[in-house]
């Protein structure tokens, strides 16, 4: 097939053979380099990881990999410590969307009407979600130690004494990512609320002051049901992330102190990569990520249907 | 139901003057038209009227007492808009039981019971009732807007051309069925509009708006046999008047490059228009002018002629199909007693 792209493309109309691509051809060219790149990077893996998770295969072993049927996933299902991160990981989500859906949904609100300077501010609240996780990571490290961080000044623990080390604390360490997480990714929601919010024709408030609608009647039936597809999109959106939260975690706590933010994602990182790097078994436990998130969005999709039938 | 007056309503945008100086009032009972064309303003007149919209001057008075500190919740009106506002989510019973269930009426789930079943009853959407608003056609929206203004008996309906986005025979239906309602509920309904048709057959009244100014108030037979001026004159009848510049000499008036000569009107003025409606333009074999049929256009129940007579092309509208073919010579008469003159400003001059 590729050798036919380059082929001349004689027409009736012209005698002298010049070269032509058909549409068919140009389509072709342009398709098959990122299919093969989708292939190569993401295909491939996909299934080798899968094939890998039925072995015990371990990438420093030096040894080929042997099948152990569904050893792998025994362990997985049979390992308190594993549910223990499942648990924390889906707390995680929990809290972390409550509070980005909350607070993005808020602040589309407060910016929804046009005010001097409301765009220059939009502009300004969306540029976390545009940083790499990482550095937001690191910066929030340095701003969260308590010897000279912001974070605590800011929230009024001035104390050096009691000011607490919210990183090294297994109390505080998963509410401090949370707390990244949410300001890292409000904006998102807020971006999505705003435009659902845009779209809310004015007449509909204006038929209800009319009919002597209270502002909470507004709200819950002409604001919400009408933002309430984007809004479940970006809920949608951000629990899959947060199910797969690694690189912030990675940047702030490494998964500590001692296992107390030890997300799903960052034990398929140890499995895989520390200690005696079981790739095989870290293969399984990122194989159960997929098909619990595959499921997850399932009932979202299902439920945003629904809202969209009305 | 109440008198609804409108005072030297004045209201800006900005640089622009949607309404100046606007007075009106719609009486107890009537079925008032607004009519005029896109941006005369006729919408920002409903919409001060419900208090929507803040006046830059003037006073709306309800029965003679202003509301212009009210707000629109408080004025007691009902509205009809353009765009069916409905509310999503909510089934077409509970749309229509809505604005009786505010707070501040305190009415009986059975008396809101009984009222939505009439209303809906009108509108024929009965079998619709248990249906979400999303699932309706734009005909069924647009009905279940107009129960939500009719399960309420307001002091006022505003209607801002609720109409318009439906097909011509929906439409049609609809207009009969809003005639019958405010018949035989004697309601008070303010209809804003830019097709001069539904203004002619609906209204006890029309009010004509131009550029934010009224122009004329007057009963249908008022604005279409005696229209204040030439914009009047074109905005209703269809097809559209002829008007024909024309001037005085000796007692007859003579059209510019036409043989057409009529009566003159008791009048100074030298130079003026004379607008003849098409059904006043007759051929007939022993008609006192003579022309060429230019164009034919059968509409079925009647037919447009286009007769062109020296420079000028006159329209005739003949009933049912004519033997007319383009080209024909024909003779035509024009009825004396129902020309229209206006001065060269485009102002009526009254010829009695």
């Amino acid at each position: 097939m590729l050798k036919n792209q380059a082929a001349p493309y004689p027409t009736s109309s012209q005698p002298q053979r010049r070269r032509q691509i058909s549409d068919r051809t140009l389509s072709q060219l342009f398709i098959w380099p990122t299919l093969i790149l989708l292939i190569a990077i993401n295909i491939v893996p996909l299934f080798y990881s899968l094939f890998l998770s039925f072995t015990n295969f371990s990438a420093i072993a030096n040894k080929p990999a042997e099948f152990v049927g569904f050893a792998n996933f025994t362990r997985i299902f049979n390992d308190e410590d594993i549910w223990g991160y499942f648990a924390l990981t889906g707390r995680y989500a929990l809290i972390s969307v409550g509070l980005q859906t909350v607070i993005g949904f808020g602040l589309a609100l407060l910016l929804r009407k046009k005010f001097r300077g409301s765009g220059i501010l939009t502009t300004l609240i969306l540029i976390p979600m545009m940083l790499s996780p990482v550095v937001v990571g690191l910066f929030w490290k340095l701003m969260f130690n308590p010897s000279y961080g912001i974070f605590n000044y800011l929230i009024g623990l001035t104390n050096p004494a009691t000011a607490p080390d919210w990183l090294a604390n297994s109390q505080t360490a998963l509410w401090a990512v949370i707390i990244v997480d949410v300001w890292m990714w409000s904006p998102f929601v807020m971006l999505l609320c705003l435009s659902g919010l845009s779209a809310i024709p004015d007449y509909l408030y204006e038929a209800a002051a009319i009919d002597r609608a209270s502002p909470w009647f507004q709200f819950w039936r002409i604001t919400l049901p009408q933002v309430a597809p984007l809004l479940l999109i970006a809920v949608l959106f951000r629990t899959i992330e947060a199910f797969k939260a690694f690189d912030l975690v990675m940047g702030l706590t490494g998964g500590g102190p001692g296992d107390a933010t030890q997300m799903i994602s960052v034990e398929i990182y140890s499995q895989a990569f520390l200690g005696q790097f079981r790739t095989g078994r870290a293969s399984a436990l990122a194989y159960v990520v997929l098909v619990i998130i595959i499921a997850v969005s399932n009932v979202y999709i299902r439920t945003l249907n629904k809202v969209r039938e009305g | 139901m109440s008198n609804v007056t409108l005072q030297q309503i004045t209201k800006r945008f900005r640089q622009v003057t949607a309404l100046e100086d606007v007075s009106f009032s719609v009486n107890h009972g009537e079925f008032f038209v607004l009519l005029g064309p896109t941006g005369a303003g006729k919408t920002t007149t409903l919409r001060i009227i419900a208090g929507l919209e803040k006046q830059d001057a003037g006073s709306v008075l309800f029965d003679g007492t202003p509301v212009d500190g009210l707000m629109p919740a408080d004025r007691d009106i009902a509205f009809v808009f353009q765009q069916y506002s409905l509310y999503p989510t909510m089934t077409v019973y509970d749309n229509l039981a809505f604005p009786l269930r505010s707070p501040l009426r305190k009415m009986p789930e059975a008396e809101i019971k009984e009222r939505v079943t009439r209303a809906a009853d009108i509108l024929r959407i009965s079998h619709l009732l248990d249906r979400k608003t999303a699932r309706l056609s734009g005909g069924e929206m647009q009905r279940v807007s107009i129960g939500r203004a009719i399960v309420r008996e307001p002091r006022i309906y505003l209607m801002d051309e609720p109409l318009s986005n439906l097909d011509a025979k929906l439409r049609e239906s609809l207009r009969v069925e809003l005639q019958h309602i405010q018949k035989t509920q004697s309601s008070t309904i303010l209809f804003v509009t830019h097709d001069q048709i539904e203004a002619l057959t609906m209204s006890d009244r029309i009010g004509v708006l131009r550029e934010g100014r009224i122009v004329q108030v007057g009963t249908p037979n008022d604005i279409y046999d005696r229209p204040a001026d030439t914009f009047v004159a074109q905005l209703v009848g269809s097809p559209r008047i002829n008007l024909l510049p024309a001037r005085r000499d000796n007692g007859t008036v003579l059209v510019q490059d036409s043989p057409l000569h009529l009566p003159a009107p008791k009048t100074t003025h030298a130079q003026f228009l004379v607008g003849i409606r098409p059904e006043d333009v007759k051929p007939v074999p022993d008609g006192a002018f003579s022309g060429t049929v230019a164009l034919t256009e059968p509409l079925g129940v009647e037919t447009i002629v286009h007769i062109r007579a020296g420079g000028q092309t006159l329209l005739s509208i003949v009933p049912g199909l004519t033997d007319l073919r383009i080209g024909d010579e024909v003779r035509y008469s024009v009825a004396p007693e129902r020309l229209h003159y206006f001065d060269p400003e485009g102002m009526r001059i009254t010829s009695s």
